[in-house]
């Protein structure tokens, strides 16, 4: 009577089941022939929603039938009332469901539902906000429908500080997310935005967009500064929040507005620096020379790029060369509506104008446009940090950062300590770390550099992996490069409109690109490097003025005929040493 | 009744329906041994069960009593059915797992002027009496071989499930709307009456317990399908008693992330030093000079500061001072290891209360072929002198039923058979208050608070608060569970706790006032201390080596002992057998040509299908043996679904 129960064999269970695929697969192939053969026909009729419904109830990826059942629909509603085609709407949206279901990251699915909602007579965006409530709740990381809310939300106008709340919830139960934190990044600034005075005394701010402030008032960046503490110090490892830190913090832009403009006789050149890289080939840039509107077709430095901040035009012959004449050139950049003059006098060859900007304000751009004392709390905060886990390589890059935005030459040996430890934490991106490193020596020397010293500049024994900020050296004669990691002398390094001199001893430069067409050039120096084949000395020959040249210590002077070939290379090269 | 034609020979038979039998029933006959399974009490689980509010009183009148009374000599009518070579051994008829108990009643007796239905109301005596009768009658005519009979439908769970199904659907809405213009007002108004009247809603545990969501009892229950049978709610909050304030103790990374008690440095501290715990076995270098210490001093050496202390010992690892290093980190580990399972702490609470759980393995047993019977007692055990085994038993009705083992709850032992007559004890508290202990936004919250040690020489208090919605006591109310381990007698132990914590009106229905009125305020509560055998182990008893005790129920706040002491009997007893496989799925089960598939409705049902009306605001699991993808699409599905 109660005996054992008596079970199928896994042999039996395995066969039924096959069984079962393959007459599931027949009904599937079956289906999917004739909604095609439907299609040829151009039949929109229920028919055909039917049986598209019955294959993306199992296949919900299936594009083609979305589209199809969209044609159906649209046709449809030509042919209903429009209480029937609400009716018809809702008996998709809740077949849409079935499908998430299936697959909640079901590209298909989640469009077809907005494209629903938009031909929907009367849509519940209630209804459609709590389904994304209750998806995000399961996977806070389901960025489809993240997408999906923002559209909701768009649509439907939910208040903002009922989404900021949301998001509170989604960070409070998990912070690992960066779709939360985003989305409270375009939420504050709608909220809680930086108040009107603030924004226009912020010299940093293009002061026409207000609109587009991406500020948040003071006292709501103090809560953030704090909810995000909250998070790495919990969990110091979780990237996500020390993204959202960062732009909490502020990467200010610096606004679009012409640095420098210089002039030469020789050459009859006007040279035009941006304070960033701008499109200046079409329109927008404009000489005026001593009244007069100039036709002058302006090269980007280097040649060929389309962003770029600096850029060079040749006036027409015998235009200023004579040194008895005095010349004024007005520079107008009608992006920003501003300009530059630029005067030069009898008896002078060459004429500059520089910004006056005082040079903190050149390279705080990365991190912070923060109040000092805000920087000051936090960086100590993250010092703290830094007590509890030394190894942290998300809290080294935050203090660099910091001191970087609050006083980059009193923490510059504290910096490159912090540098060496990153390094070696993180192995990875040692490379990285270098450069950055080198970008932030770069800016240092460019801070130390005394105004009036504009023309020599020496960057020696820095470590340095890469070039950087050479749009700021417009006006350098003279340059020392030795005793660093450089591989190459990058194309950008034509933005050294005026060098005369190079030294570039004790690198690993492998390759000169950089130095094409340098017309002011006379010596390089290029000792103990890596260059190898003769070819790559070939920039050098674009040099009119060049006359002398050390490759002492290269790879490529163990060529045989080395002299010959490289005299019959740089004919005008009188001063070779090898 | 059934019993009448009870089978005459099984392969094993238990006595006493508690979580260890049960388990151990289900196991045999899942296996395909042929299973009687008895319990001399009206009721299911033993001193597992749980009680509705007019069934506990009623139960601990009866319980008196039957200290009290002799038991009546047993007429030798079952001599005759011994055989040469064979002798008796009695067994002991009376429970002595529960002594000094002690009622407090706070709310007022008298029938109130504001309870609407008074009328309705019988007087306590005559209410419990009913209730006694109303239960005893279903319990007695739902044994679970009828049950089987009746393919499956009237199990002890689906009477538990009808009566709890019917009171909310049936009864409560118009009730509930009545009343619920001022909530407060309702609240303070309740009275002895309303306790009664609305005492169905109660289901309050003799043992008071947790389940880790990775301990024995889950893993067991997802690996044999048992946990189809049931339903569980998460424990949403661990809390503590500390400086007279109940706090939320940090104990995940979202806690910790939160939690305002904190400072930065001590977030990070405490994470810190909790990741280490996850894996501490592959950093020796970190803890074993402190191997000879308490786990307590190692928490010095880390320097971790007072608080962080606090949370680890009492609330994380649950340990006390005396714990050693190595101890303690394994319990930090064990609750780490629970956490994020289901839910943000690392337990689950079972529904209707820790009573269903072993009636689900009865259930299991049952489908399995197992044979049961309540309120049916043993007179005697035939024991074969020669070989010193249980051949059979006589029971109440003299039938002689012969087994090749017994396994019997502890309390059946009679004192012939023990070594020692001292015990452990465990004091228990079980109050219904008007409030948590510490109100949130939501009212619906299955907390555990951990009290240390209010004197040092004490021993620290595990308190577990539910809610109306764990189906555990009636709306507007909370059940509140106090376990320590005995010093005095349970009133002495945990009075005092109850004082700081609760305010105890001076007389009946008093309103608190002051200070007073920052604390929940008990309407009722009742003392008493239970018996923890758990020390025992079979050496303690003079009896026959195929004869089984089941010890416990222990003191700690898992079920970890009694499953582990359920698989040990099991191996005793069949050696070669898996210890309760998953059951198979209904669709693979061959049935018998004579077209009666309904065997196999009993078990693809859903027992409790009526969950819909909690569902909403309770955030359950429901631990099934899937994988976390399976759960997941399980949970997506469940949420489009509405």
């Amino acid at each position: 009577m109660h005996g054992r129960v008596k079970l199928k064999s896994t042999a039996q269970q395995e066969e039924e089941r096959r069984k079962e695929r393959e007459k599931k697969l027949k009904v599937y192939l079956a289906t999917r022939e004739a909604c095609f053969a439907k299609r040829k026909q151009g039949a929109l009729d229920e028919d055909a929603l039917q049986l598209t419904q019955q294959l993306l109830s199992s296949n919900p990826d299936f594009a083609t039938l979305w589209n199809y059942r969209r044609e159906i629909l649209l046709h449809q509603e030509t042919v209903r009332e429009e209480d029937e085609v609400q009716k018809l709407y809702e008996a998709e949206l809740a077949f849409l469901e079935s499908c998430l279901k299936v697959n909640p990251k079901s590209y298909g699915s989640w469009h077809h539902r907005g494209w629903v909602c938009s031909r929907l007579p009367r849509p519940d965006w209630v209804r459609e906000l709590g389904l994304c409530d209750r998806c995000l709740l399961l996977d806070d990381r389901n960025f489809h429908c993240w997408d999906y809310r923002r559209m909701v939300v768009k649509a439907s106008a939910v208040p903002v500080d009922q989404e900021l709340q949301f998001t509170d919830r989604l960070i409070g139960s998990n912070f690992s997310n960066y779709s939360s934190w985003h989305y409270r990044s375009t939420l504050l600034p709608l909220l809680h935005p930086q108040s009107p005075e603030v924004a226009t005394l912020c010299p940093h701010r293009p002061s026409n967009s207000p609109t587009h402030s991406h500020r948040v008032c003071e006292e709501q960046l103090l809560k953030e500064y704090e909810l995000v503490r909250n998070a790495f110090f919990t969990d110091p490892n979780d990237q996500s929040a020390w993204f959202y830190y960062r732009w909490l913090l502020g990467r200010a832009e610096r606004e679009e507005m012409i640095s420098c403009v210089y002039v030469c006789r020789e050459g009859e050149k006007v040279v035009v620096a941006f304070s960033r890289p701008v499109k200046a080939k079409a329109v927008g840039l404009m000489l005026v020379l001593d009244g007069q509107p100039q036709e002058v077709e302006w090269v980007s430095a280097p040649p060929a790029v389309q962003h770029s901040p600096v850029w060079i035009c040749e006036l027409p012959p015998g235009t200023i060369s004579d040194i008895n004449n005095e010349h004024n050139l007005t520079v107008h950049w009608t992006e920003t509506h501003t300009h530059r003059e630029c005067a030069l006098y009898t008896g002078r060859t060459e004429s500059w104008c520089r910004d006056s900007a005082t040079d903190q304000e050149l390279f705080r751009c990365e991190l912070s446009v923060e109040k000092t004392s805000v920087l000051q709390s936090e960086l100590q905060s993250c010092t703290q940090l830094l007590e509890l886990e030394p190894q942290n390589k998300w809290c080294l890059l935050t203090i660099i950062l910091l001191m970087r935005a609050l006083d980059p030459l009193g923490y510059e040996k504290e910096t490159l300590a912090h540098f060496q430890t990153l390094k070696e934490v993180d192995l990875m991106r040692s490379c990285y770390y270098s450069d950055l490193c080198s970008k932030f020596m770069i800016e240092n020397t460019i801070l130390k550099m005394e105004y009036a010293e504009v023309r020599v500049f020496s960057l020696s024994h820095k470590n340095l992996s890469i070039l950087c900020h050479l749009d700021q050296l417009l006006l350098v004669t003279h340059i020392n490069l030795c005793s660093n990691q450089l591989i190459r002398i990058p194309p950008e390094f034509s933005m050294l409109q005026c060098l005369e001199v190079l030294e570039a001893d004790d690198n690993v430069i492998e390759s000169l690109e950089g130095l094409n067409n340098h017309l002011k050039l006379e010596a390089v120096s290029l000792r103990n490097n890596n260059i190898r084949l003769m070819s790559l000395l070939k920039p050098l020959a674009s040099c009119p003025k060049l006359t002398r040249l050390d490759l002492r210590g290269n790879p490529v002077i163990q060529n045989e005929n080395v002299q010959s070939e490289l005299s019959e290379l740089l004919l005008l090269v009188k001063n070779l040493v090898l | 009744m059934a019993a009448d034609n009870l089978p005459s020979e099984f392969d094993v038979v238990i006595l006493g329906t508690g979580l260890t039998e049960s388990v151990v029933a289900a196991a045999c006959s899942r296996v395909g041994q042929r299973v009687l399974h008895v319990d001399r009490r009206n009721y299911y689980a033993g001193n597992w069960a749980s009680f509705t509010f007019n069934g506990l009183l009623s139960w601990i009148e009866e319980y008196k009593a039957q200290q009290e009374a002799t038991s009546p000599e047993a007429e030798p009518g079952w001599r005759d059915k011994l055989e040469e070579g064979e002798e008796a051994l009695t067994l002991n008829t009376v429970d002595n797992f529960i002594s000094n108990i002690e009622i407090f009643c706070y709310v007022s007796q008298e029938d109130d002027e504001e309870e609407e239905e008074k009328s309705e109301v019988a007087p306590p005596t005559s209410a419990q009496s009913d209730e006694l009768e109303e239960n005893g009658t279903k319990e007695i005519t739902t044994t679970m071989d009828e049950a089987l009979e009746q393919q499956g439908h009237e199990g002890p769970e689906d009477k538990e499930t009808d009566e709890a199904c019917q009171s909310p659907q049936e009864e409560e809405p118009p009730v509930d709307h009545n009343q619920s213009e001022p909530t407060v007002d309702v609240k303070k108004k309740i009275s002895y009456a309303k306790l009664l009247k609305e005492g169905r809603r109660f289901n309050i545990d003799l043992v008071s317990k947790l389940m880790y969501s990775r301990g024995a009892l889950v893993d067991l229950l997802i690996k044999s399908n048992v946990s189809r049978y049931a339903e569980f709610k998460n424990v949403n909050r661990i809390l503590t008693y500390r400086n007279g304030k109940v706090e939320q103790v940090p104990c995940s990374r979202a806690d910790v992330f939160s939690s305002k008690q904190l400072t930065m440095v001590e977030k990070r501290m405490l994470m810190k030093f909790l990741t280490f715990c996850l894996d501490f076995e592959q950093h020796p270098e970190e803890f074993q000079e402190c191997s000879e210490q308490t786990f307590w001093a190692f928490l010095q050496t880390k320097k971790l500061t007072e608080n962080l202390q606090h949370f680890i010992i009492h609330s994380i690892a649950m340990v006390s001072s005396e714990t050693l290093t190595e101890d303690g980190l394994r319990a930090t580990q064990h609750f780490l290891r629970c956490l994020g399972r289901y839910g943000n702490t690392p337990f689950l609470f079972p529904l209707y209360g820790l009573g269903e759980i072993p009636q689900c393995f009865c259930r299991m047993c049952a489908v399995f072929g197992g044979i049961y019977c309540l309120r049916h007692s043993v007179r005697c055990l035939v024991i074969d002198k020669e070989a010193n085994k249980c051949k059979a038993l006589i029971d109440s009705r003299g039938q002689r039923i012969s087994c090749s083992h017994l396994v019997v709850e502890e309390g059946y032992v009679a004192k012939e058979q023990r070594k020692s007559i001292v015990y452990k004890q465990t004091s228990r508290a079980v109050l219904i208050t008007d409030r948590s202990v510490l109100p949130q936004e939501s009212d619906q919250q299955v907390s555990l608070v951990t009290i240390p040690p209010l004197e040092a020489s004490g021993s620290s208090v595990r308190m577990v608060e539910l809610c109306s919605s764990s189906m555990t006591c009636m709306p507007g109310t909370y059940l509140v569970h106090l376990t320590c381990s005995s010093t005095g007698t349970a009133r002495e132990d945990l009075g005092p706790v109850v004082s700081r914590m609760f305010y105890e009106p001076a007389t009946p229905g008093d309103e608190p006032a002051g200070d007073d009125r920052t604390r929940p305020t008990v309407l009722w509560g009742v003392y008493f201390s239970m018996r923890d055998t758990s020390q025992m182990d079979s050496s303690e008893y003079h009896l026959p080596s195929n004869v089984h005790v089941c010890t416990g129920p222990d003191a700690s706040l898992g079920s970890d002992y009694s499953i582990k002491l359920a698989e040990s009997i099991f191996q005793k007893l069949l050696p070669d057998e898996e210890f309760c496989p998953p059951a198979p799925n209904p669709e693979d089960i061959i049935y018998d040509g004579d077209g009666n598939p309904g065997e196999g409705a009993g078990f693809e049902e859903s027992p409790k299908s009526m969950g819909s009306t909690i569902e909403d605001e309770c955030s359950r699991s429901r631990p099934e043996g899937k994988t976390s993808e399976q759960e997941t699409e399980t949970k997506e599905a469940d949420t489009t679904e509405e």
